[in-house]
């Protein structure tokens, strides 16, 4: 199977030889899913028992053991060693060309921005876990808190389970883009983990905590886009949509209008886009302080000359581009706006709530085929409202066709059979 | 050194729960963990927790499923307050934020579970112990005024003074190796069972049965060691757990012939009957040659409506794409009965009170006993939750409140130190640590697992005994300080060989079969006999 030596500390090299299925078998391993942990693992058993590694359900639940694999972050217990070498040796990013060979070394390395303590185990405290605590990472319950359970839409909850469900490995944290050039930026995991509480209809303080996160300039507005926590998240929590989710609760349905200028900046883009067709870099400052006649504009250009400066410096704008922007939006730019300003309701696609896009109408193998006619989309809501708690603030994500199989329509082989004790099945 | 009202050791469900519980009565509480809290294994409990919560529902029907379930050795008082107080539970679970899965009115929703009457498993997709887990820890960082909290520190020893009172812990810390007395007027043990003893097992590699050896060696005693659980459906090969909630959901169980064999060993419950009758049924069918060549038999998720499947059972699609290759939502999986659970450990009272004054156990570390002889699914999260908030209600508010607080002499400390150092200066040459595991793992998986004899026990005992030997000369390789995982390793194994061996003897001591402990040598159940625990303690082994 897979041997390894150590290199230069905290560097651990894993060479990978060939897989070998009968070695593999015999050490309890499947081959084909024989995951880094598992050579790292082997190595410590065998050779050397000093290689720090912190790990334990070897299942991906636990995220004890986020580490940087052939340059790109992940768990190292559900990352194949043949995918690992796939990803090639400092290009974990981008699987290598057709044709390419296949690299046989993966180099497992300890998470990026955090401070590396011993090998692979980094300091999650002074980094994650601060972080999680600056978004006040628990429920603040609305009032009253009811007998039972708050009453609260299906939808709303598989929504906010998504967050849920990140075992906070650290895997986003590590290849923050962001953080790495501001790293007060709260990040991608910590934004993630208050979603979950903006999304719940159970807290109380939807509009304190998005308040709080717009304003601080390391807040929601401080993410680029860059798309490295979606890439690297093993769980699906998509963190940077998460974000992006909290921006437009912020914006759209908070109004929140922020010191750090992202909501208008937002804002600014959109509407560049939907007059010009292209973006017109020169009416996107301006629009982003309220445009160009607004008085508060002035001092704020003023105050981003440098950044013009260095703009024309470079030619990314020129004077005459600046001026003259010929480049109108054409129709279906047009139509499109349209489509989407003509919703009743804004479309959160979240492919966590609705399931893959190649889902199939009816599910395949199926005895009896459960009806998935999503519920009656006026009906239901009006259902809700009614009873709800949260329905009122917020509508749950509108795309949502998730299969509403209660218990009630699983076989239940159980109900019916309430037999005296010593029945048969107790041998 | 830091003193608390209340040390609690092990910060999975049981031990945050029972930190809570106790914070909540004003007591100064410490909780020590040796991993992370949210890394405890209760964060791989998948399928639910049960409670009748239902207004169709009582709680004497969960009772009654769950002393049918135990074959009648679970204790009725400690199963009546559990199922009585399982409602209110889950509810306060719900106000602290846990994301409950809602049926389309908004109320929480339930989804039916093996051995029980009504649908009456409330869960969080198949995350629900994740879920809880790091709700419970939103909680813990919500109250960190009153909450102490010590995380990867690991506890080397469990204090005592002269009249045999707990006093609190020794504990030392991971990231530079310094060791700490923590003095308490009681101290909590929620530090999870001991899966690892077996390979393969479902169990994380941090469970090592720590808390049970430990309250053992300072004259705990220990209660249905012989009880160890094989749940139906762990993947070939690792042993993951593939959730009983498949099942639950509508998922079949079909040997290499493609029949649905459930039918000829439970006709009325099917793929839901308790866990002990599909293992063993399982068992039958790849020993009398109706299973894969792999020694599995399969199991057919495609049963279930696919969106229902990635919705509801998202992590197991996960494990079969990762783990097996195999998309489950157009695929049969092959799965095999694997070491999941104990339902024995330290005995303790309905408050969690063990015989040790001072020491109270709570979770798969204790045995109140609610599981007895087999425990039903989804009934694990609910004894870590209600026990560990009686566990911490009891020794905050009985306990610490009478109690003066207790002095350790400092050098005291020097005893552990000794200890670690001779574990660092072993000379090497000997077996390695990793290969004494991995042979206790396989010795206790073949002769004290779905089926037992006289002979094979003995054949394990014997070589537990070598292996103890072993152990207590394998040397290691760090000698450092900063997270010598090294020595940690080395002194869970010692855990390990302690747990393994009062689940062999107390094996041995019970001439009958009665669910998880099947004895080819004494195929029936016997009342007459039989119908009582096995206790275990340092000096004496007896049946009470």
């Amino acid at each position: 199977m897979a041997q390894t030596h150590r290199s230069v500390a905290p560097l651990l090299d894993i060479e990978l030889i060939e897989l070998d299925r009968a070695a593999c078998c015999g050490a309890g391993v499947i081959a084909e899913h024989n995951s880094v942990l598992d050579a790292i693992l082997k190595v410590k058993a065998d050779t050397d028992g000093s290689i720090g590694v912190r790990c334990s359900c070897q299942q991906g639940i636990c995220g004890s053991c986020g580490v940087r694999m052939n340059g790109k972050p992940g768990l190292a217990c559900n990352t194949h060693l043949d995918e690992a070498a796939r990803r090639g040796a400092g290009t974990g990013w981008n699987p290598p060309d057709e044709g390419q060979q296949q690299e046989t070394v993966v180099t497992v390395e300890p998470m990026g921005n955090m401070p590396v303590i011993r090998d692979l185990i980094v300091d999650m405290d002074a980094v994650h876990w601060r972080k999680i605590h600056r978004v006040t990472p628990w429920l603040i319950n609305k009032e009253p808190i009811p007998e039972r359970e708050y009453i609260v839409p299906h939808d709303n909850m598989v929504d906010v389970t998504q967050t849920m469900a990140c075992i906070q490995c650290g895997a986003c944290v590590s290849d923050c883009l962001s953080m790495e050039v501001d790293p007060e930026f709260i990040g991608p995991a910590a934004l993630s983990k208050a979603y979950r509480f903006v999304g719940d209809p159970r807290d109380a303080e939807h509009h304190e905590r998005l308040k709080d996160l717009s304003e601080d300039e390391h807040g929601i507005y401080d993410c680029t886009h860059c798309f490295n926590c979606i890439d690297a998240c093993p769980k699906g929590v998509d963190p940077m949509s998460q974000i992006m989710r909290l921006r437009r609760v912020a914006g759209s349905d908070f109004d929140i209008e922020d010191r750090n200028n992202g909501h208008r900046h937002e804002r600014a883009f959109v509407k560049n886009i939907r007059k010009n067709g292209l973006l017109h870099e020169a009416d996107l400052l301006p629009d982003s302080y309220g445009g160009k006649l607004d008085p508060h504009a002035l001092p704020e250009l003023l105050g981003s000359l440098p950044t013009i400066a260095t703009a024309l410096a470079r030619r990314k704008i020129t004077p005459k581009t600046a001026l003259l922007h010929t480049h109108k939006a054409p129709k279906e730019v047009k139509a499109l706006f349209d489509e989407v300003d003509g919703r009743e309701t804004r479309n959160e696609l979240n492919l966590y709530v609705t399931g893959y896009e190649d889902d199939p109408v009816h599910p395949p193998h199926t005895d009896e085929p459960t009806p998935l006619e999503p519920p009656g989309p006026t009906e239901a809501k009006d259902d809700r409202s009614e009873q709800t708690v949260g329905a009122a603030d917020r509508e749950p994500p509108a795309e949502t066709s998730a299969p509403t199989v209660g218990a009630e329509d699983v076989p239940r082989a159980g109900a019916e059979d309430q037999e005296p004790p010593t029945s048969e099945e107790q041998e | 050194m830091p003193s608390h009202d209340v040390l609690i050791i092990g910060a999975g469900l049981a031990g945050q729960r029972a930190a809570l519980a106790a914070a909540q009565t004003g007591a100064s509480v410490g909780v020590v963990s040796k991993v992370h809290p949210v890394r405890s294994h209760s964060v791989a409990a998948a399928g639910g927790i049960n409670a009748a919560l239902n207004p169709e529902d009582t709680w004497e029907s969960h009772a009654f499923d769950t002393v049918k379930g135990s074959d009648f050795l679970g204790d009725q008082d400690a199963i009546e307050i559990m199922c009585r107080e399982a409602p209110e539970e889950i509810l306060w679970l719900e106000h602290a934020g846990v994301t409950f899965h809602r049926d389309d009115a908004g109320h929480l929703g339930t989804r039916a579970f093996g051995g029980a009457s009504a649908a009456r498993t409330y869960y969080v997709a198949d995350i629900t112990g994740q879920a809880i887990l790091h709700v419970l820890y939103e909680q813990l960082l919500k109250h960190h005024e009153q909450l102490d909290r010590y995380e990867e520190w690991f506890t080397v020893d469990l204090l005592q003074d002269d009249d045999g009172h707990c006093t609190g812990a020794i504990c030392r810390n991971l990231r530079d190796g310094h060791l700490e007395v923590f003095n308490a007027k009681a101290v909590i043990l929620a530090s999870g069972g001991a899966g690892q003893v077996y390979q393969p097992t479902t169990n994380g590699l941090i469970v090592t049965g720590d808390g049970i050896a430990q309250a053992y060696r300072i004259g705990a005693r220990l209660q249905d060691m012989e009880m160890v659980q094989y749940h139906p459906t762990t993947l070939a090969g690792n042993g993951l757990l593939i959730t009983e909630g498949a099942r639950g959901e509508g998922a079949w169980l079909l040997n290499a012939e493609g029949e649905r064999f459930m039918e000829r060993y439970a006709p009325n419950k099917l793929e839901l009957a308790s866990r002990d009758v599909v293992s063993r049924a399982e068992q039958t069918e790849i020993n009398e040659g109706r299973g894969f060549p792999d020694g599995t038999v399969a199991l057919d998720i495609t049963k279930v409506p696919r969106r229902r499947t990635l919705e509801a059972l998202r992590e197991i699609v996960n494990i079969g794409r990762d783990y097996a290759g195999v998309d489950i939502t157009r695929e049969p999986i092959h799965i095999r009965p694997g070491n999941h659970y104990i339902m024995g450990g330290v005995k303790t009272d309905t408050h969690g009170q063990t015989n040790v004054p001072g020491l109270y156990a709570a979770g798969e570390v204790a045995c109140v006993s609610v599981h007895g002889a087999n425990r039903l699914g989804a009934n694990s999260l609910l004894d870590t939750l209600v026990f560990g908030r009686r566990a911490g209600e009891h020794a905050a508010l009985n306990r610490a409140r009478h109690t003066t607080m207790p002095l350790t002499r400092p050098a005291r400390v020097e005893d552990t130190e000794r200890y670690i150092s001779s574990i660092i200066r072993r000379e090497p040459g000997g077996r390695r640590i990793a290969a004494i595991k991995e042979e206790l793992g396989e010795i206790m998986n073949r002769y004290v697992a779905v089926f037992r004899d006289a002979e094979g026990l003995a054949t394990a005992h014997e070589t537990i005994r070598r292996l103890k030997e072993e152990a207590a000369k394998a040397a290691v390789d760090d000698r450092g300080a900063v997270f010598n995982q090294d020595v940690i390793a080395a002194i869970e194994l010692g855990y390990m060989l302690e747990v393994a061996e009062s689940t062999i003897v107390a094996a041995e001591a019970r001439k009958e079969s009665r669910v998880a402990q099947y004895r080819l040598d004494f195929p029936d159940r016997n009342d007459g006999e039989w119908l009582k625990h096995i206790d275990l303690s340092r000096r004496c082994s007896t049946s009470s």
